[in-house]
């Protein structure tokens, strides 16, 4: 059976790391249906833009709860395993050989240090001491 | 299975949009980390930057950015379906409407709230 869709990426035949990768994107795409699109709201519905400076951000409503660190935490990892395997599903189909092994391997290494930015970002941030 | 396939049309057009929506995101979610760094590296920048996120510029920006979010959980949710009950993908093109009937109903009044302090002055 040939279940070929232009929907989504192929699932890839044999099982493997590609195989763990295919399922991967679907559970951490519906992980981030709820986490990024709440994200989302909450920066744009609930609270205006203009009001979440640095001090807010560090603040109560936010990083000051350990619930919010966590939770973004757990944003930022899903975000940066699927937007990152997303692209590279993106290099494969257009850049052949040298070129593709390039650009990948430059995904990942962005990948690792926005997710070590982010994690410090997220777990060591403090509000000064007034 | 002939049914499981299809090429151009709505299912060619849902795919591209899927693809550059991703990318969109993906460009805005270097910038937001790259962004959220700042609140500690150096605070008084992060509150600039945020300055022109809430400009009218940045909230017709913010507006492209939760479209682009928007139609790719949607249409994403769209292919999880497919993928895990291939039956459905017959209806590949009745799920992309309903798709763009969400987008449409959740977009229209959540790009108001975004961009109406433009016009109304307040924040």
């Amino acid at each position: 059976m040939t279940a070929v869709t232009r929907a989504g990426r192929a699932k890839p035949r044999g099982g493997g790391w590609e195989l763990a990768i295919w399922y991967l994107i679907r559970l951490s795409g519906l992980g981030l249906f709820v986490l990024a699109l709440a994200h989302f709201s909450i920066t744009h519905f609930v609270f205006d833009v203009s009001v979440q400076k640095s001090d807010w951000i560090l603040g109560d409503a936010r990083w000051g709860n350990l619930l919010w660190r966590t939770t973004d935490w757990l944003m930022l990892s899903l975000v940066i395993f699927h937007s990152f395997m997303g692209v590279r599903t993106v290099v494969g189909d257009y850049a052949r050989g040298g070129l593709k092994i390039a650009l990948t391997m430059g995904l990942y290494i962005l990948a690792l240090a926005l997710f070590v930015m982010g994690t410090i970002a997220v777990t060591s941030l403090q509000a000064p001491v007034p | 299975m002939q049914y499981l396939q299809y090429r151009g049309g709505v299912g060619e057009l849902a795919w591209a949009l899927h693809r550059i929506s991703g990318v969109a995101v993906w460009l805005f979610i270097l910038l937001h980390v790259l962004d959220i760094w700042l609140v500690g590296a150096n605070p008084s920048l992060y509150n600039e930057v945020l300055g022109l996120y809430a400009s009218p510029l940045g909230r017709v920006g913010e507006t492209l950015v939760g479209a682009g979010l928007l139609y790719h959980a949607l249409n994403g949710l769209r292919i999880i379906v497919m993928d895990f009950w291939p039956a459905t993908t017959a209806w590949h093109r009745q799920l992309w409407y309903a798709c763009w009937a969400v987008f449409f109903a959740v977009g229209i009044p959540g790009a108001y709230i975004i961009l109406s302090p433009i016009w109304t002055g307040a924040h």
